[in-house]
Order: C-alpha cells, then sequence, then structure tokens
C-alpha cells in the first residue's frame, strides 16, 4: 500500500509540471493578443520589443514575441501540427515558398501592400513573393558585404582602405610584406558550418558576373559548376588556401567559429587584420571594442572587381508572414511595414532598416548609419543566394562543398557534387 | 400441471429476460458514463480559462482518476462475460493499455514513415523507389553506410573488450568498487553533454597561441605541432568513436562483471589445479560461461552505434567526412524538408536494427534477464 501512495505521490508531483508548460502560452481573456514566432533571441529579442512598445502602447493590443533557436524545425512542426503562430519571422526565404505553396499564408491585403510599395525598394516585395503574390514584410534586415578591420592599428601601420579590388590585393601583399597576416576567417557555425564561405562566394559572383547571372545561378538556369562560379571560387581560393594571407590557414578557416573569428583583430599585435562579415559583425567583439566602436572599428564595403557592377550590396533578412487572419493580426502588419517599427531598435543599436524613408540620424553610431546608407542607395542589392536555393543545396551541399573545398577537395569535383546535388 | 407453474415459468423467462436487458444497458451505461466524464474532463482542460492552480488539481484527478476508472471499467465489463470468455479477456485489461500505446507511438508511426518513403519531398507524388535509390547511390550516404560500420566495429569492440578487460582486472584488485564506478561515471552523462566535454579535448587553436584543447596542449608540450584533429579524414571518426568508447564501457564493464561473478569458482579452481594459466582459464573457463552475456551487451552497443547521432551532431555536424546514417535523415527532414528521403532513410535504419533486436531479445529471453 504504501507503494501505491509513493507511486501517487510522484504523479501528482510530475503532472503539474507537465500541463504547466502547456498553460503557460494561453493568452489572457479580454486582452487582444498577436502570437509572433521568430528566430531572434537574447538580445535581439529585448531589442525587438522594445521597438514594438509603442504600438502596444497606442492600440492596446498585446504583442507576444517567442524566439527560439531552433525556429527552422519549430515553425514547421508548429504549421504541420495545426497550431501556428498568428505571425512568424521567416528567416529564409524557403519556408516563405514553402508554406505560401502549402496554403497555409494569408496574402498581403490591399492596404498592406499599399504600405510596402511606398516604403520599399521593389525588390524586397519581389523576395516576400511567391508566384506573384506578395506575402512576407521585412523589417530588421542585415548588409553582408563589408570589411572591418581596426582602426587604430591600421593608422599606426598607414594601411589605407582599398577601392578596387587590385588594391586590395596590393594591400595583402603589402602587409605581408610586413609580417602581417591579412584576413581572419572562420566558417565553424554548428550545424551550419559553411555559410560564412557561401557569402565571399555570392559576394564575387555579384562583382564578377553581374545581378543577371546571379539570379540565374539561384534559380539554376545555369549549372551550379558553371564557369562564372567557378572563377568567383578560384579568386576566393587565391586568398583562401594561401596560409600567408589567412591567419592559422585553411585548419583554421575550418575550424574557428564565424563569432570568434573577427576577435583576433584587435590582439595586441592584431593577429589579423580584415575581416569580411555583415553588420551583424559589431555584436561578436569584445566589450571594451563594443563600447568605442567608433574610434576602434573601420569598415569598407568590400571592392568591386567588374566596374560594370559596381559594388553590389549582398545581404538577408527575416520576413513577416502571417498565418491567423484577424484585426489585431492585420494592424500589427501594417506597423511592422512602417519606419517607426524600426526606429527605437536603430537607436538602441545591432540592426539596420530597409525603409526608404528612415531617418539615418537615428542610427546609434556612425557605422550603422553608414552601411543603412549604402543599402538604401545600392544599385544592386540581391538577396543572399544560399538562402534561396533550395534547402538541399542553400543548406546543405553548398555549405558542405565549401568545407570539403576548403579541406583539399578538388575544385571541379566539389562543384559537380553540389550541381548533381541540385533537386530535380 | 397446473396454471400456476406455467404463469410462473413465464415471469421467470420475462424477468431472465429483464435482467439481461438490464445487464446489457448497464453495461453500456457504466463505459458511455466513463467515457463521458474522461471526454468533459478533456475539453475542461483543452478550452478552460481557469486559473493554472484549478487545471492543474482538474488535470491530476483526470490523468490519475481517468486511469483507474478506465482500468475498473474494463476489468467490470470483462467480469460481466462468462468465465471462459473473461479468462481470455482478462489479460488484455492489463496489457491493452500498454499495446495501444505502444501502437499508437510506435507502430503508426512507422507505418507513415513507410508509407512517406515513397513519396516525393511534401509528400505529394508517388516516386516509387527514387528515395530508396537515393539512400543507396547519394555520395553522401555511401560515406555514411561507411562510417557507421565503422561505428559499430571500433565503437562496439572498443566498449565491449575494454569493458570486459576492465571487469577481469577489477575482479582480482582491491578497491574493485572505487575503480568500477570511476569507469561507470560517464554513463551519467548524455551523448550531448559528452560532446560538449569532448569538444574541450579536441579544441584545436592555430600554433603559436595558447592550446585550449587537452590534447594539443599535450601534443606542443612534447613540441609537436598543434593538430585540427576534426578535419583529419578517416581519422576524425576514430576521435569520435572514442567518445562513445568512453561513455559506453562502463555498462559493459558493469554488465560483464555481474556475469563474471556467476562464474562458479569450483571450477576455476580445477582450471589452476590442472595447472592452466591465468590467461588460458579467461580463454577456456571464464569466456565461454559469460558469452551470452558479452553477446547481449554487444548487440545493445551496436544498436546505439547504428542510430549514432548526437556525439556527431554536436561534435562535427556530418561534416569533413564524419556523415553517419542518422546525422543524414535528420538533414534531410528538419534542413532540406525532404520528408520522402528522410522518412527512406529512416526505413533504412529500421531495417538493419531489426536483426539485431530481435537477436538481442532473444539473448534476453534466453537468459531470464541479465
Amino acid at each position: 500500500m504504501k507503494k501505491v501512495v509513493l507511486v501517487l505521490l510522484m504523479v501528482l508531483l510530475i503532472l503539474p509540471a507537465a500541463f504547466a508548460g502547456g498553460q503557460a502560452d494561453k493568452p489572457d481573456t479580454g486582452k487582444k493578443t498577436v502570437n509572433v514566432f521568430g528566430a531572434f533571441v537574447d538580445e535581439e529579442q529585448r531589442r525587438f520589443e522594445e521597438a514594438i512598445k509603442p504600438f502596444e502602447e497606442r492600440t492596446g493590443i498585446d504583442v507576444i514575441y517567442e524566439g527560439s533557436k531552433d525556429f527552422e524545425t519549430l515553425i514547421s512542426v508548429r504549421v504541420e501540427g495545426g497550431n501556428p503562430p498568428d505571425i512568424a519571422g521567416l528567416p529564409q526565404p524557403g519556408l516563405m515558398t514553402n508554406f505560401a505553396s502549402q496554403g497555409k499564408l494569408v496574402p498581403m491585403w490591399d492596404s498592406l501592400l499599399e504600405t510596402v510599395n511606398t516604403n520599399y525598394a521593389p525588390v524586397w516585395k519581389d523576395l516576400g513573393s511567391y508566384n506573384g503574390v506578395p506575402y512576407g514584410v521585412f523589417h530588421r534586415v542585415n548588409a553582408k558585404s563589408f570589411v572591418w578591420y581596426p582602426k587604430k592599428a591600421w593608422a599606426r601601420e598607414g594601411y589605407e582602405v582599398p577601392t578596387t579590388w587590385d588594391e586590395m590585393i596590393a594591400l595583402m601583399d603589402k602587409m605581408v610584406a610586413n609580417g602581417h597576416t591579412p584576413w581572419s576567417i572562420g566558417i565553424e557555425a554548428g550545424g551550419a558550418t559553411g555559410w560564412v564561405g557561401t557569402d565571399w562566394v555570392e559576394d564575387v559572383m555579384l562583382r564578377i558576373a553581374g545581378p543577371e547571372v546571379y539570379d540565374k545561378w539561384v534559380n539554376h538556369e545555369i549549372p551550379f559548376n558553371a564557369p562564372e562560379v567557378k572563377e568567383a571560387f578560384e579568386i576566393i581560393g587565391k586568398i583562401w588556401l594561401n596560409p600567408k594571407y589567412v591567419y592559422g590557414g585553411t585548419n583554421t578557416i575550418l575550424t574557428q567559429s564565424y563569432t570568434d573569428s573577427p576577435r583576433t583583430m584587435f590582439d595586441n599585435p592584431p593577429k589579423s587584420w580584415m575581416h569580411r562579415q555583415g553588420n551583424f559583425v559589431t555584436t561578436f567583439l569584445s566589450e571594451d571594442v563594443q563600447n568605442n566602436l567608433e574610434e576602434e572599428l573601420g569598415v569598407f564595403p568590400l571592392p568591386g572587381i567588374d566596374d560594370e557592377f559596381g559594388i553590389p550590396v549582398l545581404g538577408g533578412g527575416d520576413q513577416f508572414v502571417v498565418f491567423n487572419d484577424r484585426p489585431e493580426v492585420r494592424e500589427f502588419m501594417e506597423f511592422l511595414a512602417t519606419w517607426e517599427s524600426g526606429e527605437l531598435w536603430a537607436k538602441a543599436g545591432g540592426a539596420i532598416f530597409p525603409y526608404l524613408n528612415q531617418d539615418l540620424s537615428a542610427y546609434e553610431n556612425d557605422i550603422e548609419r553608414s552601411l543603412a546608407e549604402a543599402l538604401v542607395n545600392a544599385k544592386v542589392f540581391r538577396f543572399d543566394a544560399s538562402d534561396l536555393m533550395p534547402g538541399q543545396v542553400g543548406a546543405g551541399s553548398f555549405w558542405t562543398g565549401i568545407v570539403d573545398w576548403v579541406n583539399g577537395k578538388p575544385l571541379n569535383t566539389m562543384l559537380n557534387d553540389v550541381e548533381r546535388s541540385w533537386p530535380k | 400441471m397446473t396454471t400456476t407453474d406455467i404463469r410462473s415459468e413465464k415471469r421467470g423467462v420475462l424477468a431472465s429476460a429483464l435482467i439481461t436487458l438490464g445487464r446489457l444497458g448497464v453495461s453500456l451505461f457504466v463505459p458511455i458514463v466513463a467515457f463521458g466524464i474522461l471526454w468533459a474532463g478533456f475539453i475542461f482542460l483543452r478550452d478552460s480559462n481557469a486559473s493554472q492552480a484549478v487545471i492543474a488539481i482538474v488535470a491530476i484527478i483526470w490523468g490519475v482518476g481517468g486511469v483507474a476508472m478506465l482500468f475498473w471499467v474494463t476489468d467490470w465489463l470483462v467480469n460481466r462475460a462468462p468465465l471462459s470468455v473473461a479468462k481470455k479477456l482478462q489479460p488484455f485489461v492489463f496489457v491493452g493499455p500498454a499495446l495501444a500505446i505502444l501502437a499508437w507511438y510506435l507502430f503508426v508511426p512507422t507505418m507513415r514513415s513507410l508509407y512517406l518513403s515513397f513519396f516525393d519531398a511534401q509528400s505529394n507524388n508517388f516516386v516509387k523507389l527514387d528515395n530508396y535509390i537515393f539512400a543507396f547511390t547519394d555520395a553522401k550516404m555511401l560515406e555514411s553506410f561507411v562510417n557507421n560500420l565503422m561505428w559499430i566495429v571500433l565503437g562496439t569492440g572498443g566498449a565491449v573488450g575494454f569493458g570486459l578487460l576492465i571487469a577481469l582486472m577489477a575482479d582480482r584488485v582491491k578497491l574493485e568498487k572505487v575503480y568500477k564506478s570511476l569507469i561507470f561515471m560517464p554513463m551519467a552523462i548524455s551523448f550531448v553533454g559528452a560532446g560538449v566535454i569532448w569538444r574541450f579535448v579536441y579544441a584545436y587553436k592555430p600554433a603559436g597561441e595558447d592550446q585550449i584543447g587537452l590534447l594539443n596542449a599535450i601534443v606542443t608540450l612534447f613540441g609537436g605541432e598543434p593538430q585540427a584533429w576534426f578535419t583529419m579524414a578517416g581519422w576524425n571518426n576514430v576521435f569520435l568513436i572514442v567518445i562513445l568508447v568512453w561513455l559506453q564501457t562502463g555498462y559493459a564493464m558493469v554488465i560483464i562483471s555481474a556475469a563474471l561473478k556467476g562464474v562458479p569458482s569450483s571450477i576455476i579452481e580445477a582450471g589452476r589445479i590442472d595447472g592452466a594459466s591465468e590467461i588460458r582459464i579467461i580463454r577456456s573457463i571464464i569466456i565461454p560461461f559469460i558469452a551470452s552475456t558479452l553477446v547481449t551487451v554487444s548487440t545493445t552497443i551496436v544498436i546505439i552505434s547504428l542510430k549514432i547521432f548526437d556525439i556527431v551532431f554536436t561534435m562535427t555536424n556530418g561534416n569533413y567526412g564524419t556523415e553517419v546514417i542518422a546525422s543524414m535523415q535528420y538533414k534531410q527532414m528538419f534542413r532540406f524538408y525532404h520528408y520522402g528521403r528522410g522518412s527512406a532513410i529512416a526505413m533504412v535504419l529500421v531495417i538493419a536494427v531489426i536483426p539485431v533486436m530481435w537477436y538481442n531479445l532473444r539473448q534476453f529471453s534466453k537468459r531470464e534477464g541479465f
């Protein structure tokens, strides 16, 4: 009998925990709520919540944001299970097309479409569309075609910002002659190892072949092992595979995490002198550097190669899509399409926004201001190709292809492997 | 014969008919009421906006009481039936719920995976055997088959080999319990936890920097060049398998050690008197005695090696040529959203595990446990 009582007691203890988890999500009655599910967490989540406060205060609608690092897995599970959030912030356009093709998404309604048409460059609406029907609204975006450098150390050595690719190579050779290692590159990113490399390839593709060939490459109208792609890899290989140019050589490229790699620029003396990464790089730097960002960190756009295409900007961003059509959900989406929803985050730092009518003076520092300016003014903006390609390639063989290539696989074999993996 | 007799007989028929009807009614009524109560509880839990405390209490009563009620009602129903039928039905009252849960959570999903494995990425179009052709021809898949074989051979061999060795040696020394506890301890660590720990063992920094990785710290201490262990093709698999061996040796040791205690000392004594060397005794007496235990332990670890995922996922993510079947399945399913291929790979894994599992269970029942 004692045993039975004990077992019952244990069940009593365990059950509430199991049920409490499920109950926590239940909204309070009476107040209108909008559930938003997204991929950003921690500090970024706090800044997003801060940025949407004016909306909550003005309308009395409670916006509950939930972020998860396993967003991409969980959102599919939730949608499949018939329990989608009201709004989701999708980091990959592939997810949007996936859900749109299944008819799970609510297309943009007229008033939202109007706001988007006035506030964004056309490229953003196209990126949020499937079969010509617009679904996604972009909010915080990132721009990736930038090279970062330790400002003080550069000034000490008299290095100057290169404006062409050749100038950049000359600068690299000068650094090597001075006993310096020009680049720090790290592509380790857990389950996403390799993506840093895909960004390099995309940037060089845009610079040597231009946006039209780039689009064809993304849509598989030219094969993955096309000569342009091979050329892009060869240009990168001249830097990456030369141990004089990259700190630690290929082994460090493979094993150094992308968040750690920019830090070596701020060692004393610097172990590396340049790092190519998106605007979000600032969050990876040490607190000392972050506190004096403008004095410590310099930035220039990755130079162009072919004059015809200028200096294109590569980037990405989370697009917000609607699963449940309710008036308060619509209201919040329309808010997200306006600069007002980004202003407070821009002031807090760590984000840039694509709104055409944004107030650049709101940005917290000069660096982000200049990036936002470059983004709004860029003649050519293209979305991260690996995010647009089918998952098999863009989050699969392209990533592993980069890893294998850096680890010694011949370029042709690797390109053919990736081409073969493209779904028919 | 009087009229009263006939009347009473008639009444008897009527009464027994009524009783049967009543019984039938009750038999139907009781389950319906029981079901109604359970359903009401479910609806309340799903839709209610009551405070969490109330919901938790209702959930407890509903959960525990519901199970008890279900059991009691079924048992009661079965007991209504004639004895011969009741005897046959009774066992199912006890194993029925377990079977039902197993079917719902194991059998149905497996069948669904089998079904999905013949369809395309979105499960819309029938693609015949395409997904299986992919599973047996794709370069990364072939790589993962070879790697899994390596995991089975080296992982199982290592864990059982070391387990046996340590069990034999621990049997012969003082402080046996202390040594065994130390070896057993990694068993308490999850695979992901072990992955995190071993990342620090294998960590790599370029030459000239402080090596935070234990292995590279040792290498550089003796003047060697630091190595990026994970990128060394072929060897990196071995470095990962070491982790499995580290985790599973304790398990093998404990069970083998228990079997060792069962070897009759009189036979060993007899062997010694006959002048057999210690090695000979181990080979010719101890090993045959514990053979079935060795088989059980080996098959268990073979199954673990077959479905190995966590270690690879946390350490290399399948990069640098360390892909295994389970990590390929995860990638197809959750990164590429190709449900067809993911399911096909899952089925391949299931089919590979079944013979080992069957053999394992047969050994189990032969020995009636350990």
